[in-house]
């Protein structure tokens, strides 16, 4: 065994292929460009047969290569990884490698994506997606990391090592580094993405980070969509007096400095008052509101139904939600702490708590303004003449009516918060300092950033894309919603 | 409009008030006063000593009290210790003379004493704010052009390639967040890793003289994520410029593309991004305080870093009343600037 080079066996053939492919395409797309600005505007021209004619000219003729030359990238890079897949380990270096350990990744984005082509037309909106290129890179971006964590939280296939695990000798060292002898017989030889500062690997460091963002950043959007969307409706339908209040209190939390209130609320010794805890009893209470007044509206005409409906939403939810926030640890006990199965440890809750805290005001604000604009519309009018209940109006008819902005508001908003925690991780607040997320190993690898770059630029690059993947998403989702 | 003005400014003053207020609780709650004491007393200090010394110093009073005696509305406190000493807030712990004013809050320009760096809040600030403000001039000198140009250039002609790369360009800027395109300009350009070490990593000599080299990349990092924004906006006020009945006209009138674009629509698309621009200067604040902790230079958002880590309550009472006031003052000026820019907007 040897130390891993990056390319392996491909330096000599597939890898330059690629490069220069990439190159070309990526010239063609400045002269494109470039040429853009001086060419006469494009006017569709069609055939007698009713088909488009294609585009003569220079410009036409570069379009059409460089469409060429995307389709020759995107071959390589498919005959990369399942090539990589058959040769001997060692033989693929470190690309290879890290593209064999995600094959199960790979596998589940082409089945996702086989069947959603397939059934594009019958699959609404989240089937449209697929009629934009930016929207399926999106697509693609995001679900390469939710399937990574997937696997890497239920099935612990992806990562090589144990992220918390550390090899003497290996401190500090370069992508590909060989583990010294001496462990055991099933142990992965190599630290694919090289060392940390406390010698572990890291690799196996960021894909585990991906679960904890995957836990914390969607389910923290939800919490805040319910917060906003609660409080958001009432303003901006009934205004007045409520409106003034609730709109003062947005403004307040949103003119804090993001960093400063982190700093305040996300610390120790705020967690030994309890306060987190309160403040998760106050936000957590919102999603039962939602979800009861929600099917109240609509059946409470229908007793039996209603009361059936309710029954069933509302006591599991309120008894996940004794659960957690009932803390024996903390001052707010107001369970019995036999039954009390779910406990998020004070780290996280904390880190939670907060990232709703900030991102509810700016929701609050987007669904009041939708409010307010669609309370004018004739629809609604046509709900209060009928005599329906003001909730009903306000969750059945404004609501669904608001979801387009709404839904992509949501994909920017899960990458905003994703932002946040790597904020937070970066200052070293909240998740103890071991924790694999992507913000801590970047805060880790930033204090020797100018002496071994290596160990932090793995977890910005993973930060970055899935950002950039729900960006995109959000982008193809608001082209595609707009086109209806 | 002046009563407009007025109304703002006294929703200002209500918020910083409470935002003051806030914070002031926040950093005065138990735990935090009692690491306080530890670090400025010693380490080994029993609970009953840290209680004598919170009591000695006055913290230990009610809440609204003490944040009145900060604010200047109480009568600062003259507390005899349990030491035989009597300390007085407005003599800085020593005992009271004659001359000792009754009230020494902020309002009379009384910052107070920062813990950590053993100076007055009032002698620190103006010198980590005068830092702060050339970081924030460059970058808004490198932000706000760019960003203009590329919307302006993306949305002059929608759906256009030049468009779809710029918005894509736009995008991804707006994906960087500071503290990972820091990071990677850093191990690109200021690390030996792929030998393209052209500037300096850490820009903590620009403080005396500021060149290209140290200050390039703390200005691109906070830029980039700004950029992407602003771009998005402009564009989106462009495009709907551009889809407007006297851009029609001028076209079907024969005037050329660039003259439309440049003496029609250039003007009224940039109403929009004003507004944006100067929201997005509270925005600035927050990239401010990662980059200057990331680039160890040393300004307004290092010092924020450094008194919320040390739960140094009255330079972090400073900090926040400076970034509050900068927040509102922002949003004043965007909203009365768009009033002025906009003459079809009119307030009653």
């Amino acid at each position: 065994m040897e130390e891993l080079s990056w390319t392996g066996s491909f330096a000599s053939t597939l890898i330059p292929a690629i490069m220069i492919a990439f190159a070309i395409f990526l010239i063609g797309i400045i002269l494109q460009l470039v040429m853009g600005f001086f060419a006469s505007e494009v006017k569709l021209q069609s055939n007698t047969d009713g088909t488009l004619k294609s585009r003569g000219g220079l410009q036409g003729q570069l379009e059409k290569i460089n469409t060429q030359l995307f389709m020759l990238i995107v071959l390589i890079g498919a005959a990369i990884i399942v090539v990589s897949w058959f040769m001997p380990y060692g033989k693929a270096g470190i690309l290879g490698e890290i593209i064999k350990r995600f094959m199960p990744v790979w596998i589940a984005l082409i089945v996702t994506f086989a069947v959603s082509i397939f059934f594009k037309r019958k699959l609404g909106l989240y089937g449209k997606l697929f009629d934009s290129t930016i929207g399926m890179i999106g697509f693609a971006l995001v679900m390469f990391w939710v399937f990574t964590s997937i696997f890497v939280g239920f099935f612990d296939l992806i990562a090589t090592h144990d992220p918390l695990q550390q090899i003497s000798g290996i401190k500090n060292k370069t992508p590909g580094f060989l583990v010294p002898d001496g462990q055991e017989a099933n142990f992965f030889p190599h630290y694919l993405l090289g060392g940390d500062n406390l010698a572990r690997d890291i690799f196996s460091r960021v894909v585990h980070g991906s679960v904890i963002v995957m836990l914390i950043a969607p389910l923290a959007t939800v919490f805040a969509f319910m917060v906003g969307i609660t409080l958001g409706l009432p303003a901006g339908y009934y205004g007045g007096k409520l409106d003034t209040i609730l709109s003062f209190l947005a403004n307040l939390i949103l003119a804090f400095p993001v960093i400063l209130l982190f700093y305040l609320l996300v610390t120790p010794e705020i967690v030994a008052t309890g306060l987190p805890n309160y403040m998760g009893a106050f936000l957590f209470i919102f999603p039962l509101i939602f979800c009861g007044v929600l099917i109240n509206s609509r059946y409470k005409t229908q007793g039996k139904k209603n009361i059936l409906y309710l029954s069933i939403v509302l006591v599991p939810l309120a008894l996940i939600y004794l659960m957690v926030i009932s803390d024996n640890a903390s001052p707010l006990v107001i369970w019995p702490s036999k039954l009390d199965f779910i406990t998020i440890p004070s780290g996280i809750l904390v880190v939670f708590v907060s990232v709703v805290f900030v991102n509810s005001p700016t929701v609050f604000r987007i669904v009041r303004g939708l409010a307010l604009d669609i309370k004018t519309r004739d629809y609604v009018a046509a709900a209060q003449t009928r005599g329906e209940g003001t909730w009903y109006i306000m969750l059945w008819e404004i609501l669904p009516n608001a979801r387009g902005p709404l839904i992509v508001d949501f994909c920017l908003r899960i990458g905003y918060t994703t932002i946040l925690l790597g904020t937070l991780g970066f200052f070293g607040l909240g998740l103890p300092p071991e924790s694999p997320d992507w913000g801590s190993t970047i805060n880790e690898g930033r204090k020797l950033l100018l002496i071994y770059a290596h160990p932090a630029l793995p977890p910005a690059m993973a930060l970055l894309s899935l950002v950039l993947g729900l960006n995109l998403l959000a982008d193809g989702l608001r082209e595609e919603s707009l086109k209806d | 409009m002046g009563l407009f003005i007025l109304r703002r400014l006294g929703v200002m003053v209500l918020t910083a008030i409470c935002l003051t207020f806030i914070v002031f609780w926040l950093t005065n709650l138990y735990p935090k006063l009692e690491v306080l004491a530890k670090t400025q007393g010693n380490f080994r200090m029993s609970d009953e000593a840290v209680i004598s010394y919170l009591g000695n110093r006055g913290y230990t009073q009610a809440l609204p009290v003490k944040y009145g005696q900060w604010l200047g509305v109480v009568p600062g406190y003259i507390i005899e210790g349990s030491d035989g000493e009597i300390r007085s807030k407005c003599e800085r712990n020593s005992p009271p003379t004659d001359e000792t004013p009754t009230f020494c809050g902020i309002i009379q320009g009384n910052w107070g004493f920062s813990t950590v760096a053993k100076e007055d809040v009032a002698d620190v600030l103006p010198t980590r704010l005068g830092n702060t403000g050339k970081l924030m001039f460059w970058v808004l000198m490198v932000m706000v052009p760019g960003a203009l140009i590329i919307g302006v250039l993306a949305g002059m002609r929608e759906g256009s390639r030049t468009d779809r790369s710029l918005s894509t360009v736009s995008i991804i800027a707006t994906a960087t967040p500071e503290y990972v395109s820091g990071v990677i300009l850093i191990a690109l350009f200021a690390t030996p890793l792929f030998g393209m070490q052209y500037f300096k990593g850490t820009a903590t000599s620009a403080m005396d003289n500021i060149t290209f080299n140290n200050f390039f990349l703390p200005v691109m990092t906070i830029a980039i994520y700004g950029m992407g924004y602003i771009a998005r906006m402009t564009r989106a006020s462009m495009t709907e410029i551009m889809t407007a009945q006297y851009v029609r006209t001028a076209r079907l009138k024969g005037v050329s593309f660039a003259n439309i674009v440049i003496k029609h629509a250039l003007r009224n698309a940039l109403i929009a991004p004003f507004t944006v621009i100067m929201l997005q200067v509270p925005w600035l604040l927050n990239g401010v305080v990662i980059v200057e902790t990331l680039f160890n230079y040393k300004g307004f958002g290092w010092e924020l870093v450094r008194a919320a880590s040390n739960n140094d309550i009255e330079m972090l009472l400073g900090v926040s009343v400076i970034s509050v006031i900068v927040v509102l003052m922002t949003q004043l000026i965007s909203d009365i600037g768009y009033v002025f820019l906009n003459p079809r907007i009119r307030i009653s």
